[in-house]
């Protein structure tokens, strides 16, 4: 394996706008709102940014294509701007974009910004979106409910579960984010349900019901990273740095191969273990300390335990309703309300669980503050379990 | 010479049906007089099925029991095909994925479009023909027609060897006489009175006709084993028979109480349900009407004994599931238009280029088998989808559309843009191998489940409302009960 980029990168400055249906913002203003929170965090000018990297994943509304948005709506100084999109890990990657321009010693400082604007479709759910000219043909016409769902399916299939039985772990999970959400000023939805709630609620996709679903968000944020010496000059010994990155594709397994049992994420079994190497973390149930993961359904959060190694096969649902991931459980997951309360604006989304992280790590996490966090997890699952992209990354402090 | 006539035939009915009385309910306030259908239950075909589909259906029920390389021309007919100017035969033929060489052919035109191609067969011994018949009737809220059609798709095969029934002799007649029409601007059919079309058309047309086919072959009426006459009044038969003296007991079974009339795919529907039960030695006459008739002579032959559809039609009448939801049923044949909600706006344009290029991949359902390390996989890819493998450029042509798989996952999409939601959607695993994430039909939500047994149907994949056109694609049947 490669030496990797633990401890070659700093995160010097974020910031996060507040997400939600922000009818009343523009792209502009919701990238203005974080941007310059974290500038204002890392105590630079935004001309000492020698390059950036700007994340939006939706063409078909948003800010359209290009990196020269973000160029103008920041007025930067004519430095490269590179726009990425990789569906859901789009935020992290630019993210990685940035990080991995300092650890190559290209940049001093680099400029990492999601955004989406989501609510501009005057209809409940993401935007229709065509898959590609060939596989328009014959894709079935999903929705990400639906693709989803059927890690539901497949998983009280593989382990013997009636579905009665799963959905009550599911709820929890929904339950768990609610009330962290609750604490939470930038979270979208800040309300506390009850089980029967989430379990009562109308259907979705089988089994997912609305309560099993994320938010659907308008937001943006936005980290600021350099290199070590850097961050020492400018925030002293105490900073957070970048322990690993790794990112997994799909390769046409789960589409086309039957070895995928459809019961949880290939990639981010892939990604994780690698992230873990990268960041010298041999146990990770150990170590890890707080995880942002990918919950754009409750379904999907309970299977992603299992992929990234903090449960057994099977014994997710055991672990989710014994509290083991509740704010005050083992590994809290979602402890700023995560997808589904803080909310999911795609492109931002990497980078908002990055800044929960970088806010527990520095202890400035307020009523969520958690006690002494070694290491947290960012994860991203772009795209639908037949198809998609992971993101794994760790956070820590310097050493 | 030796015997000529028909060596395969193919039946096929949508999976629900409405009963006439949920119908009747709701339209019997504007015309009262058709209470005296409310009974029994006609066929009706999804959103997603056409008279293209149907025909492609009822021809795989044919090619279950004979190789398609028998068939070198392919006479696809209908009055509701999907396009005015694009061959539908074609697309039936590219369903079927048959040789490059089949000579493709659509007929229309009148109720007796499945009957012309077999009279020239008739006349000109034709071997290898395949009459791939389908019907989907666009018609009026409160229109008898409502109350009397039903959806099927039917097909037969021509040729030397095992016939299972001697095209013995055929006649025709014409007669300009417009019992009902529909034209490009009418949508629907204009219906004329009934009792009109019995007498001055019908008996007219038919006694005549029917006399010097028999007279010209030495035959008499008692000769007739099975009278098929399809017409969508299920009293006629009879009436008719009576005016020409065949016996009672062999006017076939119009297939009103569990089908409809099915308009052109109806001749080759009753026929086969005929056919499904003949003994050796049967007469049959087939009969066609639609400004004029078509009259042909079937004999069944020994091979009848030995031949036996995949599917009867009357275990298709008998499994169809029955709705009684009257704006479900108007919405599958574009007679409802409620507001679907946003995500109906998508834009389903299609690249004509790619689905051109990809065209054996998506009409065919033809994947890529990896000479490798033996791995079927949809689509065919330059490297093999094994991880084991990957292999690069060692996939030959594998055709999935024929091969039975199982549910893996699925879900109930009720937010998904659907014309009959849910929309139900998963993965399955073909029989051998492959893998699939493909939408799903056949299935009442709640039905469905790990494990379940699939078969693949050839259907509408989407609608492009802005430009009228229709692309196709297969999807996962529930698998049919026999």
């Amino acid at each position: 394996m490669a030496e990797g980029i633990k401890d070659k990168v700093a995160i010097i400055g974020m910031g996060c706008s507040k997400f939600g249906e922000r009818w009343d913002a523009r792209p502009e203003d919701l990238i203005t709102e974080a941007f310059e929170e974290a500038l204002a965090d890392a105590k630079i000018e935004k001309d000492n940014i020698d390059a950036a990297w700007f994340g939006v994943f939706y063409d078909e509304q948003n800010v359209g294509k290009s990196a020269y948005p973000l160029s103008q709506y920041l007025r930067l100084p004519n430095i490269p701007v590179t726009r990425v999109e990789n569906l859901c890990a789009t935020g992290t990657e630019s993210l990685r974009g940035a990080v991995y321009a300092v650890a190559a010693g290209a940049c001093d400082i680099a400029l990492a910004v999601g955004c989406e604007k989501l609510k501009d479709t005057g209809f409940a759910g993401l935007p229709e979106r065509t898959k590609g000219t060939f596989e328009d043909l014959y894709q079935p016409g999903f929705t990400p409910p639906g693709a989803f769902a059927q890690l539901g399916a497949a998983y009280a299939h593989k382990f013997g579960l009636d579905m009665a039985d799963l959905k009550k772990a599911m709820a929890h999970v929904s339950w768990k984010s609610h009330e962290n959400g609750f604490l939470n000023p930038k979270a979208h939805l800040r309300k506390k349900l009850s089980i029967e709630q989430i379990l009562n609620a109308p259907p979705v996709a089988y089994p997912l019901g609305v309560f099993d679903c994320c938010g659907v968000s308008d937001g943006a944020s936005c980290a600021i990273v350099a290199r070590p010496e850097i961050a020492k000059d400018l925030v002293g010994e105490n900073f957070v740095t970048v322990k690993s990155m790794q990112l997994s594709p799909s390769n046409g397994v789960e589409m086309g191969h039957q070895s995928w049992d459809g019961a949880g994420t290939i990639t981010t079994r892939k990604a994780s273990e690698r992230a873990y190497a990268e960041a010298g973390i041999s146990d990770p149930r150990a170590d890890i300390s707080l995880t942002e993961v990918h919950d754009c359904f409750s379904i999907t959060e309970l299977v992603l335990m299992e992929d990234l190694w903090l449960s057994d096969d099977g014994m997710a649902p055991k672990d989710i309703l014994d509290g083991r991931f509740d704010a005050d459980g083992d590994i809290p997951c979602q402890i700023d309300g995560g997808l589904k309360c803080f909310g999911h604006p795609v492109g931002a989304s990497g980078l908002r669980m990055t800044y929960e992280i970088y806010l527990q790590l520095l202890g400035r996490a307020n009523d969520r503050q958690l006690k002494d966090p070694k290491f947290g997890l960012a994860h991203n699952l772009g795209g639908i379990p037949n198809r998609n992209v992971a993101a794994v990354s760790i956070f820590g402090m310097n050493e | 010479m030796g015997q000529f006539g028909l060596t395969a035939y193919g039946s096929y009915l949508p999976f629900q049906s409405i009963s006439r009385q949920a119908i009747f309910d709701q339209i019997g306030w504007i015309q009262g007089g058709l209470k005296a259908y409310a009974k029994g239950k006609r066929s009706y075909a999804d959103w997603d099925e056409d008279a293209v589909t149907l025909a492609v259906a009822a021809a795989r029920q044919l090619l279950n029991t004979t190789d398609a390389a028998q068939v070198q021309n392919l006479s696809f007919a209908s009055t509701t095909a999907p396009f005015l100017d694009r061959s539908n035969a074609g697309i039936v033929a590219a369903a079927l994925d048959l040789a490059d060489s089949t000579h493709c052919h659509d007929s229309s035109g009148s109720q007796r479009a499945a009957l012309a191609p077999l009279v020239a067969a008739c006349h000109n011994q034709g071997d290898g023909l395949l009459i791939a018949a389908g019907e989907k009737k666009p018609i009026q809220p409160a229109n008898v027609m409502e109350m009397l059609a039903g959806d099927a798709g039917a097909a037969v095969l021509t040729g030397s060897e095992n016939v299972i029934a001697e095209l013995v002799a055929a006649q025709s007649v014409r007669s300009d006489f417009v019992d009902h029409y529909r034209t490009a601007e009418s949508g629907t059919d204009y219906v004329l009175e009934e009792r009109w079309v019995r007498e001055e058309g019908l008996a007219k047309i038919a006694a005549p006709l029917i006399a010097s086919l028999l007279a010209d072959n030495n035959m008499s009426v008692e000769d007739i084993d099975h009278f098929i006459l399809p017409v969508a009044y299920p009293s006629h038969a009879r009436a008719i028979a009576k005016t020409c003296g065949i016996k009672e007991d062999a006017v076939a079974n119009a297939l009103f109480t569990d089908c409809g009339f099915s308009g052109v795919a109806h001749p080759l529907l009753m026929l086969n349900d005929c056919l499904d039960r003949a003994t050796p030695n049967s007469l049959i006459l087939l009969t066609g009407f639609g400004q004029g008739m078509d009259a042909i002579l079937l004999k069944t032959t020994e091979h009848i004994s030995n031949y036996k559809s995949s599917i009867s039609v009357q275990d298709f009448m008998t499994n169809l599931r029955i709705e009684d939801n009257y704006p479900r049923f108007l919405a599958s044949n574009g007679q409802f238009h409620p507001d679907w909600g946003m995500r109906a706006e998508r834009d389903n344009r299609t690249a004509q280029t790619v689905a051109f290029d990809k065209s054996r991949d998506i009409y065919g359902l033809v994947g890529g088998f990896c000479t490798s390390c033996q791995t079927p996989q949809f689509p065919k890819a330059r490297r093999c989808v094994n991880p084991e493998c990957n292999a690069l450029d060692t996939q030959q042509d594998y055709r999935f559309a024929d091969i039975p798989a199982t549910v893996k996952s699925f879900t109930e999409d009720w937010m998904a843009f659907n014309r009959n939601p849910p929309l139900i959607y998963g993965n399955i695993s073909f029989e051998g191998g492959g893998n699939m994430f493909i939408e799903m039909t056949g299935f009442a939500p709640g039905d469905i489940a790990i494990g379940d047994k699939v078969e693949m149907d050839f259907r509408i994949k989407d609608i492009d409302d802005k430009r009228g056109f229709h692309r196709y694609f297969w999807k996962a049947a529930a698998k049919r009960k026999t």
